[in-house]
């Protein structure tokens, strides 16, 4: 199975992968079995091998013991498997304090990052402060937004530890997907998401968008990098923070 | 009693007749026609796919600058020809045909009425489906095109789309009266106008598929009947029941009082949209059936144990349409419920397929063209049914989600599973409406071509959609290097595409060329037990379908009764 997937690169991938194999598994041997009795149904009871047919036919009492067995098999995988892992994937924010906490606003056709800074702490952003230099209306008046990093489609990470995305959109429907990381989650406008993953390699991935948003749907790409901690925090270093970007002329 | 269906004044007999056939044969007819549209627009999309920025060949120049500026399908278009693509085959092509054609035409002759019980009201429903469909189409000469944002058409971007969108609004309200009047029209008819004799567990199992899914549409689509309207209004009268507040596109704040929900939308489209692929598939369940009982010559295995889980697939249909809606932000209670409804749906349609392979067991297999086609329809549909699996259970959902994966999946379970079901069900019931067979030859090389083709197009979305092809990529997902191995399958596909449209050429030259030179059939070609064969004349007499009304004596499918003369006994023999 692994090889027909994207490179699995979070610590979330492998308990993913491992259920998508299982789940595959099942349906092989199910689609074998059921498609083994087909073939030899058709060949032992063509009208050649069988011609006259049996009005009473067969109990069938082993084929309804064998659907009742997979109904069986269905709900042990959803209650032993895919329940806690989901409450695991949808629920539990990680609490590590060394989390990376960073927000993605998606707009037609791009990714907005959003850094908090070395304060931790997520600048005010309002709707009328909107504009073409300031696409997440960052407020220049909140001290706590003078450290902040924004940047377009160029979402950085550190390997090892945990990422905490905050997702919200600013126009339609979009879905933040990070195939190595096993991450997808719709960006539903006027709802915030949260999404989390642990990377455990690092490279260079990208970011792409699931649900049709318009046009330009098929290139809503961003770049996604998976760092080591060092190059991390020295290329977070040599953004510019959200106080020493200029804003347009004329403001 | 022999009378050819070509001679009466066409106009009569054709346009404004209110007699079940006639509104089952315009019902076909259209639907086919939408169902060649709905391909046509899908091979301009697969050319993209497989050869992206290249000029279409033959047909470029046609398709306007605004669309194809040198015949190079742009994004836009792309958009368009997709979500034209989805809605035409769904609403417009496969769910008419299915139950607008064989419903209308084969219920009242299958329940030994004369016609059904609001002939009219039948004749409005047939109208109302055209105009719908011609409003739907003529989206394509609207501003900016036609609908362009799919065929769920998720606000806020549909809230937000062209002019071509309230088009599309326009249409489906339509298609949706269109439906319910057809739908209480069909259960009325069921309930009131069984010949004598005919119990419940006697009917066809064809009927009960019929009649679960008419329940289905009568109460599935007036939730979506609803949100169109709310959508309608969003657009055109400045409400804001899907748009949330502090909407900004393209740097500008959108106009509107805020506050509403795109979730909204979301869930009353799928409360339709769910159970609308139970009514694609259950008449193909009632097709197969009926087919498999008549040419394995021998009873349904389990009759009353499928008729029980038609009746509860219908019922739990109505319980699954979130599982559409895991990765917007579900939690375990919820996600958790929507999950284990989707894993108990599963098991009716597993007891209706195994007890179709009962079936089987100690037949006698003739395998005519419409049994192939029948028989396809169960790997077909079981390939369909269990790629639902990772789907249905949220965490596998989530690297599936929106990939080919689940195009893959849904087009193995419409395609090569309900429309093999209708193409068995035109081979299987042509003879009934023309008097003659359609090309047996024909009809193989149309099996086997079509089998082969939809399997080409189709198997391969499975593998690009596990390694993360997403679906709607107006280039394959080119722009993507997850993507960048798995979109050259996309050529093979597209080929695919053409060896189908070239075989369904086949077919329609059967289709044509039959009704003058096919073989005669005589009254029960297929030597069936069912009321439409051995009760009424082949065609059925125009307006009363019957000589006299029959009166029934036996269960559906009495095929090879111990000391009975011939190896199937008629609904409606005497007891003697």
């Amino acid at each position: 199975m692994a090889e027909w997937l994207p490179l699995a690169a979070s610590a979330e991938a492998a308990g993913i992968d491992a259920e998508l194999g299982l789940v595959h598994l099942l349906m092989l041997v199910l689609f074998i079995g059921w498609g083994g009795w087909f073939a030899y149904l058709l060949v032992r009871f063509s009208r050649r091998a069988s011609p006259r047919a049996s009005y009473a036919g067969t109990r069938g009492r082993v084929a309804m013991a064998v659907v009742a067995l997979v109904a069986v098999t269905e709900l042990t995988l959803l209650a032993a498997v895919s329940l806690p892992a989901w409450r695991a994937r949808a629920t539990s924010v990680p609490t590590d304090p060394g989390a990376t906490e960073v927000r993605v606003v998606a707009e037609q056709f791009a990714w907005n990052i959003h850094y908090p800074g070395a304060d931790r702490r997520f600048g005010r952003t309002a709707l009328a402060l909107v504009s073409p230099d300031n696409p997440l209306g960052l407020d220049r008046v909140d001290p706590a937004a003078a450290d902040d990093v924004v940047g377009v489609n160029e979402l950085h990470v550190p390997v090892g530890r945990p990422v905490i995305v905050y997702l919200s959109s600013k126009d339609v429907v979009h879905s933040f997907t990070l195939p190595e990381m096993r991450v997808k989650q719709d960006v539903v406008p006027g709802t915030l998401a949260t999404t989390w993953f642990t990377p455990t390699r690092t490279g260079r991935w990208e970011i792409a968008c699931s649900q049709l948003c318009g046009l330009a749907h098929y290139r809503m790409r961003g770049i996604f990098t998976v760092d080591e901690d060092a190059a991390y925090v020295s290329w977070l270093g040599e953004q510019a923070p959200f106080a020493r970007t200029a804003p347009a002329p004329g403001r | 009693m022999r009378h050819s269906i070509i001679r009466k004044p066409l106009l009569r007999k054709y346009f404004i007749s209110t007699d079940h056939k006639v509104v089952g044969l315009q019902y076909a007819v259209t639907s086919l026609v939408f169902l060649l549209v709905g391909f046509l627009l899908m091979l301009l999309a697969r050319w993209q796919l497989a050869w992206p920025g290249t000029p279409v060949p033959l047909v470029g120049a046609w398709l306007g600058e605004a669309n194809a500026p040198g015949g190079v399908i742009l994004p836009e278009f792309y958009n368009q020809l997709i979500a034209m693509h989805g809605t035409i085959m769904v609403f417009l092509a496969v769910v008419p045909l299915a139950v607008g054609a064989f419903g209308n035409y084969l219920v009242p002759l299958q329940i030994g009425a004369s016609d059904m019980a609001f002939p009219r009201l039948n004749a409005a429903s047939f109208w109302l489906y055209l105009l719908g469909g011609l409003v739907m189409l003529a989206g394509f000469v609207a501003p900016g095109g036609a609908a362009n944002s799919g065929w769920t058409s998720y606000p806020p971007l549909a809230d937000l789309a062209t002019t071509g969108q309230t088009v599309w609004l326009a249409g489906m309200l339509c298609i949706i009266v269109s439906s319910l009047l057809g739908s209480v029209n069909l259960i009325t008819t069921v309930v009131q106008l069984r010949a004598p004799g005919l119990t419940w567990f006697r009917l066809p199992f064809f009927v009960w598929a019929q009649l679960v899914t008419a329940f289905l549409l009568l109460l599935a689509f007036p939730p979506l009947q609803a949100a169109a309207l709310l959508q309608g209004m969003d657009r055109l009268a400045g409400t804001s029941f899907f748009l949330p507040t502090g909407l900004v596109v393209s740097g500008q704040a959108v106009a509107a009082a805020g506050d509403g929900s795109p979730l909204l939308w979301q869930h009353l489209f799928w409360f339709l949209a769910h159970p609308e692929v139970y009514v694609l598939i259950l008449p193909a369940m009632g097709i197969v059936a009926e087919v498999i009982a008549n040419n394995a010559r021998r009873p349904l295995w389990g009759y009353r144990t499928m008729v029980r889980a038609a009746l509860f697939l219908g019922f739990m249909s109505f319980t699954v349409w979130a599982h559409h809606m895991f990765l917007t932000g579900m939690g375990t209670v919820l996600s958790g419920f929507f999950q284990a409804t989707t894993m108990i749906i599963s098991v009716p349609s597993i007891v209706v397929m195994t007890a179709l392979l009962l079936s089987l067991h100690r037949g006698s297999i003739r395998f005519t063209t419409p049994m192939l086609f029948a028989l396809a329809f169960i790997p077909m549909f079981a390939i369909g049914g269990l790629t639902g699996l990772p789907l249905g259970l949220a965490t596998t959902d989530v690297p599936l989600h929106d990939t080919n994966y689940v195009v893959g999946h849904f087009h193995y379970v419409v395609a090569p599973g309900t429309i093999f079901a209708l193409f068995a069900g035109i081979y299987h019931w042509y003879p009934k409406v023309t008097g003659r067979l359609l090309h047996d030859g024909l009809g193989r090389i149309h099996f086997v071509g079509s089998l082969v083709a939809m399997n080409g197009i189709f198997l391969p979305m499975f593998v690009q959609g596990l390694g993360g092809v997403n679906r709607r990529l107006y280039d394959g997902g080119l722009q993507y290097a997850h993507a960048h191995g798995l979109a050259g399958l996309n050529v093979g596909m597209s080929y695919a595409a053409w060896l189908l449209a070239a075989v369904q050429l086949v077919f329609v030259v059967n289709l044509l060329m039959s009704l003058r030179s096919g073989r005669m059939a005589g009254d029960n070609p297929w030597q069936a037990t069912t009321l439409e064969w051995t009760a009424a004349p082949t065609p059925p007499l125009a307006h009363g379908n019957f000589a006299s009304p029959p009166r029934v004596f036996h269960p559906a499918y009495e095929y090879s009764v111990p000391g009975a003369a011939a190896d199937f006994t008629p609904q409606n023999e005497e007891v003697g």
